[in-house]
């Protein structure tokens, strides 16, 4: 007698690739392996990296006996939602001094996308409208999917972004695909650093893609998880948010502080949310309240403690966005690096791609066979796509890694 | 690809209102957004802050207060938050299912460290953000996996938030009797006549111990029928264990219902929070565990709740769990944690006393028995919703409507003038 077996047979699910490639990386026996796979920040020793502001504030709060472990509100702590907010929409953003602004504390980058998809499924273009098509660029990250799929839209669909000839934006295909898509469908915008292609819009295009998105009334959603780790600077990395909030866009941005904290295991997130104003922001949260209710209650308190009190005091402020820059300096020199002994060996191919994509990921262009390659005559781990994660390479393991590019293509087509 | 449907009307797409109301609703997306309503249990800890009152008391929600009325951090999570510091670790990201060392332990603790469940690998369990996070994972769970039985069948009354949670997940909310409001305590009869009737493969579910809101408890020998009912209609057993040795101060008596269904057989999904037994509220600690029928099957189950926990949040917060499987997996911490819980219990059922004692001194000649016989962080005081109100107006004291007091804000120092209150509004 077995009671209250599942009505179906489960079935086994297929693992998340990008934690299968960890998984296998740690079986490998090779002492010359290298993981360019998962996407956290690592130092030249390959080692993890607790922000040195971190550390600091994480004994403040532990010697702060005033502290303790009591319920925040629903949308978050409130200190943190609204500095979180200016760092994505900048300090005298118009939008925040006219009282327009609200956000919700949520469990990191994907919970914000999370909420606001919830939101827009329930809220947007009708009542529980779930056809409204949901744009995702080609490619993208591969949980936008899942997390727009899972909030109940039906429509999830590509548009053109990364052209794989000339490895670079296909803007003609891009804008074409705003042109056709159906009046307010929702797009999703990597805000820089776009993740796997690491290849961003220039001003110009983002204008572009602007006006097409305002003339054809669709519908603004940032996905904004680099902020400072793409140029080293937070407000040149918000330039395209910022642009769309002065073109009187409503919209949402999803902001993650897991990468520009390294506080990836704290859930650290904030959904801003951009509306015509203050009546309308008050509505909306009202409504996410009951959204977050039935979901997770209220959010973690740790890490927003954290990135509140840094982002709230002048000094540790000013730390952090040095170690947001050390981190973000690393990067570029090792894109530098690895695009210079490419060349000089003379690999098949043009490489500026590498120095010239942004952030802290790569498009090789190694196709799939030569991906395989890689990981299995090199134990060099990278995604199928060809992504690699920039901060897997070090001073001392660059050497290797440019001659087993250099081998790959040359020996496998 | 949807599973998480609504009752709501979908309105379809493409309609296209006259010029001149386009040109108003084009000023906002959001124009058609209504402001929701407060939260019925956390809109009262609003109110309660607005209030001027000095002697104001805030009855509403389930949070442990000291006899000062203060929030009390334990100091077993203390001592444990200092030995993680100097561990210096890092930030990197938790497997989706969590921090092994803790859903490891979080598991034990449920059923028994020597539990044949866990020896066998039959268990499959998660770290989720709290109780409602764990009861969230499980509705979507269920709703996509146990497809013959859309119905969640809750006691009557249960927590708030259980009914949206499970809707929003996309099943049917139906009920069985289980408070008699006449006694103040449990209808055994009228929750077996109702159980009765369930349909076979339908979801049960079961607050562990601590029935929140009234504190009611079926007694050891009424867990034994009605475990040995829901086996003869073979419905699928929901625990939800929120209050862990927060209910009569002992770890294992309060999981005693838990183990005995599993012993009986059932194979039950179970949701943990760690918020109110170690204090741990706003760290969003918690467990959700699926029994199944082996190993095999615990490996599948495990790979779907993956795939469900992936889009919500993608991985769990690290900090209360280190701190909790620091607790569990550090013999002395777990001897203090165990007496500070016991503790905590202690004083809630101190504190009944004294509001039964002074409600007598008042002159109160209702019979307040159940005060004392209920058990856990919530007492369903059987007051009216027009006491209730007058005892917020007149009194400012906050509880919710349903009469539902938290022992928990109930002092040495306020039990005297919430006798009074309660007296003047019952008398």
């Amino acid at each position: 007698f077995v009671p209250g077996c599942f009505s179906v047979l489960v079935p086994q699910a297929t693992p998340v690739a990008v934690f299968k490639l960890s998984n296998d990386f740690k079986e490998d026996p090779n002492p010359m392996k290298v993981n360019l796979g998962v996407g956290a920040y690592r130092t030249d020793e390959g080692q993890p990296w607790v922000l040195p502001v971190v550390k600091k504030v994480e004994k403040l709060i532990v010697a702060d006996n005033r502290l303790n472990h009591e319920y925040l509100p629903i949308l978050g702590l409130p200190e943190f939602r609204s500095s979180a907010s200016k760092i994505a929409l900048g300090e005298d953003s118009p939008a925040i001094q006219e009282n327009r602004v609200g956000a919700v504390q949520c469990l990191g980058g994907t919970g914000a996308l999370k909420m606001g998809a919830e939101f827009l499924r329930r809220w947007y273009n009708g009542n529980d409208n779930m056809k409204t098509p949901v744009y995702v660029s080609a490619p993208t990250w591969e949980n936008h999917n899942s997390v727009f799929a899972n909030a109940g839209f039906e429509d999830v669909r590509p548009y053109k972004y990364w052209d794989a000839e000339k490895r670079g934006l296909d803007l003609a295909g891009f804008l074409g695909d705003l042109e056709t898509a159906p009046k307010h469908s929702i797009f999703v915008l990597h805000a820089c650093a776009h993740n796997p292609t690491g290849t961003d819009p220039t001003h110009m295009e983002w204008t572009q893609v602007a006006e097409v998105m305002k003339r054809r009334k669709l519908f603004v959603f940032f996905d904004s998880a680099y902020q400072g780790f793409a140029s080293g600077c937070l407000d040149k990395d918000a330039w395209a948010v910022r642009y769309f909030v002065t073109q009187g866009f409503e919209m949402f941005c999803a902001q993650s502080f897991s990468k520009n904290f390294g506080l990836y295991n704290e859930r650290v997130g904030n959904l801003t949310i951009v509306a015509r104003d203050a009546d309308n922001v008050r509505r909306v949260l009202s409504q996410m309240e009951k959204i977050v209710r039935v979901t997770w209650s209220n959010p973690p308190s740790q890490g927003a403690r954290l990135v509140a009190i840094t982002l709230n005091t002048a000094e540790l402020f000013a730390e952090w966005k040095d170690n947001v820059k050390t981190m973000a300096d690393r990067v570029l020199l090792m894109r530098a690096s690895l695009q210079a002994k490419l060349q000089a060996l003379g690999t098949p191919g043009t490489w500026d791609h590498i120095t010239q994509q942004i952030g802290m990921f790569s498009f090789t262009g190694l196709n799939p066979k030569q991906v395989e390659y890689m990981i299995k005559e090199r134990s060099i781990y990278l995604m199928a796509s060809g992504r690699i994660n920039m901060c897997g390479l070090t001073t001392k393991n660059i050497d290797y890694v440019a001659k087993s590019i250099h081998e790959t293509v040359v020996n496998v087509q | 690809m949807a599973l998480l449907k609504s009752s709501k009307i979908i309105s379809t797409v493409g309609l296209h209102p006259p010029l001149g109301i386009l040109s108003i609703r084009a000023s906002s997306w959001w124009s058609e957004v209504q402001m929701g309503p407060p939260d019925p249990i956390l809109g009262v800890s609003e109110a309660y802050k607005r209030d001027t009152n000095p002697k104001k008391i805030n009855l509403g929600v389930g949070a442990y207060r000291d006899d000062q009325g203060k929030p009390y951090v334990l100091s077993c999570v203390r001592k444990a938050e200092a030995q993680i510091a100097a561990k210096k670790l890092d930030k990197e990201y938790l497997a989706i299912g969590g921090l092994g060392d803790f859903t490891k332990a979080c598991a034990k603790l449920a059923l028994g460290d020597d539990n044949e469940v866990i020896k066998s690998g039959r268990n499959i369990t998660v770290q989720t953000i709290s109780g409602t996070g764990s009861l969230r994972i499980g509705a979507n769970f269920l709703s996509r996996f146990h497809t013959e039985a859309r119905d969640v069948y809750l006691p009557k009354p249960s927590w708030g938030n259980h009914t949206p949670i499970f809707r929003d997940a996309g099943m049917q909310l139906k009920a069985y009797t289980y408070y008699d409001p006449k006694t103040c305590g449990f209808d055994f009869q009228g929750a077996l006549n109702d159980i009765s009737k369930i349909p076979e493969k339908s979801v049960i579910m079961l607050h562990a111990c601590a029935h929140n809101p009234t504190g009611v408890d079926p007694r050891p020998e009424q867990w034994k029928e009605i475990a040995d009912l829901v086996k003869k209609r073979n419905l699928l057993v929901f625990f939800d264990m929120a209050y862990q040795g927060f209910a009569s101060g002992d770890i294992d008596r309060d999981a005693w219902a838990v183990r005995y269904f599993i012993e009986q057989g059932h194979n039950i999904v179970l949701s943990q929070s760690f918020a109110k037994n170690m204090g741990l509220y706003g760290e969003r600690v918690g467990g959700f565990t699926v029994v199944c029928k082996d190993a095999e099957e615990a490996k599948r189950v495990e790979s779907q709740l993956k795939i469900l926990i992936r889009p919500i949040y993608s991985n769990p917060p690290m900090n209360g769990a280190r701190i909790a499987a620091t607790i569990l997996n550090t013999p002395d911490l777990y001897k203090e944690w165990l007496g500070e819980v016991h503790g905590m219990a202690n004083r809630i059922i101190t504190m009944r006393e004294l509001l039964v004692a002074n409600l007598k001194k008042e002159g109160s000649t209702r019979n307040w028995k159940h005060v004392i016989d209920q058990i856990g962080m919530f007492c369903f005081t059987g007051l009216k919703p027009e006491q209730v109100e007058r005892l917020t107006k007149e009194f400012s004291i906050y509880m919710t409507k349903d009469g539902r007091i938290s022992m928990a804000g109930v002092t040495s120092g306020n039990v005297g003038y919430l006798a009074q209150g309660i007296h003047a509004v019952t008398k």
